[in-house]
């Protein structure tokens, strides 16, 4: 079973966790064409390599973060910031002053 | 005539205790420390099977954990490893499968005809024609393996156990325990599995120095307080070192399943000897040398008399020297090293009789022993990643490459003298403590926010063990004859050799259409062999043709283990208990325990229908929201409008996900300028809550709304019932509850019953005048008792989760998941006026915008029914037909008997062309008889205009 780095509570069983899919972004409602959005809802890139990815710890703090995992040796890093906005922050991110919690949730 | 030796030297057996068991019902006596297979022999038996396939009697192949002959019952325990599972007293044990019994056994005749019976016999007979197959599969079941299950054996009590250990080293041989000493000497936490009931390995049939050197090493073990688990199994290796254990020796438990998260793995899964392949390899008499080894020396039993012995290596050499010791007559010994090897093994069908040597001689003999070489058993490594390779020089695989993790130590990676073998543990142990501390570090940097090492990441030690030396073997795979390879499965040689003519080419597709390697030994015994026979019939080498790779479980594991103790959590309300003392008939509803009904939900429907009944809906989904910008999530949320939600009012809303389809239903009402309060439907709750924080957390994480679950912080009553205001009034002083003051789909916070800060909401499900009202769930008990006590005179009494759903059901209230399903877009449910698409955005809009356009493809449409026998209730399910032909339109999604209407009433899904008012719709019933039922105008039966609801 995976281990899987939660930014708050550390290395998680994923049995913990709620996978949340590839990591990507919402379409504008008010524009999107049925083909985009339906992308969005159910295409994957599944590469294997690193992959952007949403995990939700369900079992700990009830955070969504977004990590990215390679796929064929199920290693962890974190995500390129600033990115999207559903990115949180891992770790070693405050070296570059990014680990200000955008959250609105904890300090 | 016995078979006991006199006392042994290294004997694990205890002759002060001497235990009476019984055999197919014939009594014999044992020792404690014996197994069952050592007992049996001591007193002379030597068939314990018939084998698989073939019904061919089998005797003692290894004489330990992977024997694939000496699988008895026990009691009513099927499938026991006897030459493994030790002696109890009183034991009763028999054998399987040997109808009508092991001496006469009648499907033995499959022998004869056995080269009809060969690989693919049953892929292929069988077949055709297909009517046939449950005649075939009858008559078949009768010569299947296995033992009897006994419905009625008690269950047993198996456990889980998860453990964070910082070293799990696999195997108690002198390699393991010298990893597992120095690891844990370097201050790690180390668990040492060995699958055996003694430590040390090959050195506990070996020399007085091998046992003293064993018993040195475990008692070093103990000291440096290495947690030792024996007669358990390192079943699997997962990512990021997640190990499962079965532990069979831990008292009280039958088998527990460890789930240990190991920072570094060490395996010293020692060497499994491999049998050799000539015809009569399988003929009681014929065993390895570290089965006759292990008799000899551990259970002080003679295994045969006249003894022929084939050997390759030093192993066989002390074998001879063993049985030279223990009495038997040992008349030739073929050495493999020189180029001599043996044709065939020939005797009756109970016992091996002579032996043929390759130069056509014969020798007479009931006992052939065969030291032809080892298989490493590979498998945590496969399992670690590592594609192990093939030696020709040493005729055994050996690992390649493996993660930082997990180290190989042992018989795995070489051979060598005694202390080559406890250097390499030594070193491999303290290799894996360093890297464990790495790991350690690397774990705890994943934390951002807690505590973090301030050094940075050491590097992975590298390996600079000094390796071990690989003794050269000669490469003996099978002989000039054809034999068994796979003793579990009965697959011969030829049966590969064929499979491969047949096209089978790769070892994969022979695996499986062989099904060698397959059976209860899992490789550890065939593996390779099956490789080599099959590289002969290619004319291709070992290396050229590969290995199957080897997957968990590396031992067999009961399914008891794997299920242990439920975890699953149970809920219950705070009215639990009253409900509990009232007559409750409980239902199961999600993780809940419910009150179903108190006797007669038909009365209980009648009763708040004319009068005033309480039910408990603890359960109902309760989010406290708060926050400036809590009408815009619910904006977001809910396909409706919330920005103009007065304070004191509630409304009612359907969530759909982005697919367009219904996710959850609930009313929201708002308590305060910032505050509100939403309900989601009970099955929902936990759903729904992970849903509100995703949209805030991920899409607007700018919004400040604060959500707080409180479904178990109050206890949730709903009063309905045209008295109901009147009861509600006996225990409310603050809150104005008469008609005008207190309309319909609004909320109130008061007091009841003298507890404050109660939400009482004017709103129904049940279809009457009701009120749902929140009471702090440590007063739950006292609201309750008060409403039943003060409305006595009104005819108050509880109803259950039936009463609800047949009152929900005559007024047409659908349920999400029952009444929809994960194709029921927002628009057919019959609530399309609540999607407002002229918000500039709510979860789903693109989808139910495309749904609701002119030229969207119709969807299934929700509807009420009503059969036109009155008194028939349609099962929820039912087909729904286009008349005269099979085709479906529709289903019944709910029915039931109405106690108000005294007729059946339904809600179902049908195709728009079937769904206008008054279409009469074929229902096809579980019976297969067809009935007609009547698409109704409103979705509510009772009280359509709504007068109750809102008097």
């Amino acid at each position: 079973m995976l281990l899987v780095p939660c930014p708050h509570c550390g290395p998680r069983n994923s049995a913990d966790m709620s996978y949340q899919g590839e990591a990507s972004s919402r379409p504008d409602p008010s524009s999107t064409t049925p083909s985009q959005w339906r992308d969005y809802l159910y295409m994957e890139h599944n590469p294997a390599g690193w992959l952007k990815e949403n995990w939700y710890c369900s079992s700990g703090c009830r955070r969504f973060f977004t990590v990215e995992r390679h796929t064929v040796t199920s290693e962890f890093r974190e995500p390129p910031l600033p990115g999207s906005k559903t990115a949180l922050p891992l770790s070693k991110t405050t070296e570059t002053g990014a680990d200000t919690d955008q959250q609105g949730g904890e300090s | 005539m016995i078979r006991r030796l006199e006392p042994q030297s290294g004997e694990v057996i205890d002759r002060e205790t001497p235990l009476k068991f019984t055999w197919n019902s014939k009594k014999y006596i044992g020792f404690a420390g014996d197994t069952i297979v050592s007992a049996l022999l001591a007193n002379n038996e030597q068939v314990f099977s018939r084998s698989m396939k073939y019904h061919r009697p089998r005797g003692v192949l290894t004489a330990d954990y992977w024997d694939p002959n000496t699988t008895v019952q026990v009691d009513t325990e099927p499938n026991v490893r006897g030459a493994h599972r030790l002696l109890e007293a009183d034991m009763k044990v028999s054998a399987q499968n040997a109808w009508p019994s092991l001496d006469f056994d009648i499907k033995a005749a499959n022998g004869l005809f056995g080269r009809f019976l060969t690989a693919g016999f049953y892929y292929k007979t069988f077949i055709k024609p297909q009517r046939l197959w449950p005649l075939y599969e009858k008559v078949l079941a009768r010569f299947a393996p296995g033992g009897v299950v006994d419905l009625n054996t008690p269950h047993g009590y198996h456990d889980k156990r998860y453990s964070h250990p910082d070293v799990v080293v696999a195997g108690g041989g002198p390699a393991g325990l010298a990893a597992a000493i120095s690891a844990a000497q370097a201050g790690m936490n180390v668990m040492l599995v060995e699958q055996n009931h003694h430590l040390g390995g090959h050195l506990l049939w070996g020399t007085d120095e091998d046992r003293a050197t064993a018993r040195e090493l475990e008692a070093a073990a103990r000291v440096a307080g290495v947690e030792i688990l024996t007669d358990s199994a390192v079943t699997g290796r997962y990512d990021d070192n997640w190990i499962a254990i079965s532990q069979r020796n831990h008292p009280g438990v039958v088998e527990r399943l460890i789930k240990a998260r190991a920072k570094t793995l060490v395996v010293a899964a020692g060497l499994v000897e491999r049998p050799y392949v000539f015809s009569g390899n399988d003929l009681p008499g014929v065993m390895l040398s570290g089965a006759v080894r292990r008799l000899i020396n551990m259970y002080g039993v003679r295994p045969g008399n006249r003894a022929v012995v084939l050997t390759a290596n030093a192993e066989g050499d002390a074998a001879t020297t063993d049985l030279e010791r223990a009495g038997v007559n040992v008349v030739q010994v073929v050495d493999a090293r020189a180029g001599e090897t043996i044709s065939k093994a020939t005797g009756s069908s109970k016992h091996l009789s002579s032996v043929t040597l390759i130069d056509g001689s014969t020798v007479k003999a009931d006992l052939l022993v065969t030291a032809a070489g080892w298989t490493a058993p590979t498998s945590l490594l496969n399992m670690s990643g590592d594609r192990p390779s093939y030696d020709p020089t040493a005729a055994r695989f050996f690992p390649t490459a493996l993660p930082d993790n997990v180290i190989a130590t042992g018989g795995l990676v070489g051979d060598g003298s005694l202390d080559e073998l406890i250097a390499h543990g030594l070193d491999s142990g303290k290799l894996a403590a360093q890297r464990a501390a790495v790991v350690k570090h690397r774990l705890q940097s994943t934390v951002s926010r807690a505590q973090r090492p301030e050094e940075p990441e050491p590097p992975m030690p590298e390996d600079r063990r000094v390796g071990l030396p690989r003794a050269p073997h000669p490469e003996l795979y099978r002989s000039d004859t054809h034999g068994m390879v796979d003793f579990s499965e009965d697959v011969g040689s030829k049966d590969l050799v064929s499979a491969a003519a047949e096209g089978f080419d790769s070892v994969e597709l022979v695996k499986r259409f062989t099904t060698a390697t397959m059976g209860p030994s899992q490789g550890k015994l065939e593996t390779v062999n099956t490789v080599a026979v099959l590289a002969e019939a290619r004319g291709e080498t070992i290396e050229e043709v590969g290995t199957t790779v080897w997957r968990p479980p590396y031992a067999s594991i009961s399914l008891g283990a794997l299920a242990g103790r439920v975890f699953e959590p149970v809920r219950v309300s705070s009215l639990h208990e009253w409900h509990t003392d009232h007559n409750m008939t409980p239902i199961l509803a999600g993780q809940w325990i419910r009150p179903e009904h108190y006797g007669d939900p038909g009365a209980e429907v009648t009763n708040v229908r004319t009068n005033v009944g309480i039910i408990d809906v603890t359960p109902l989904g309760k989010l406290d929201l708060r926050g400036p910008d809590v009408s815009k999530l619910l904006n977001l949320l809910y396909t409706n409008k919330w920005s103009k939600l007065a304070i004191g009012r509630v409304r009612y809303g359907m969530m759909c996900a982005e697919d367009g389809v219904v996710l959850d239903d609930g009313v929201t009402g708002r308590l305060g300028e910032d505050h509100y309060l939403m309900t989601t439907t009970s099955s929902g709750a936990g759903q729904i809550w992970q849903w509100v924080e995703m949209w805030l957390q991920t899409e607007h994480p700018d919004w400040q709304v604060h959500v707080t679950p409180v479904t178990t912080g109050f206890t949730s009553i709903n009063i309905a019932g045209p008295k109901s205001r009147e009861l509600l009034k006996r225990l409310v002083d603050d809150v104005d509850l008469s008609p005008e003051a207190f309309e319909y789909m609004n909320v109130r916070t008061g007091t009841i019953a003298g507890v404050p800060d109660c939400f009482m909401w004017r709103i129904g499900f049940t279809g009457e005048l009701s009120f749902e009202v929140h009471v702090p769930a440590g007063f739950g008990l006292h609201v309750w008792e008060q409403l039943l006590e003060k409305g006595a005179d009104l005819g108050v009494g509880p109803f259950g989760l039936e009463a609800q759903r047949i009152m929900r059901l005559e007024k047409g209230h659908f349920i999400v998941g029952q009444d929809t399903d994960g194709l029921t877009k927002a628009p057919t449910t019959g609530l399309a006026p609540l999607i407002k698409l002229d918000k500039d955005d709510f979860a789903g809009k693109p989808e139910l915008e495309w749904a609701l356009a002119a030229d969207a493809p119709e969807l299934p449409v929700l509807v009420a029914i009503a059969p036109t026998d009155p008194r028939l209730v349609p099962d929820e399910a039912c087909q729904i037909l286009r008349e005269g032909t099979t085709e479906i339109v529709g289903r019944i999604t709910s029915s039931r008997f109405s106690p108000s209407l005294q007729r059946s009433i339904c809600l179902g899904q049908v195709t728009p062309e079937f769904a206008a008012a008054g279409t009469i719709l074929t229902v096809r019933l579980c019976d297969g008889s067809d009935t007609t039922a009547r698409v109704m105008e409103h979705h509510a039966h009772f009280d359509p205009e709504g007068v109750r609801l809102r008097g």
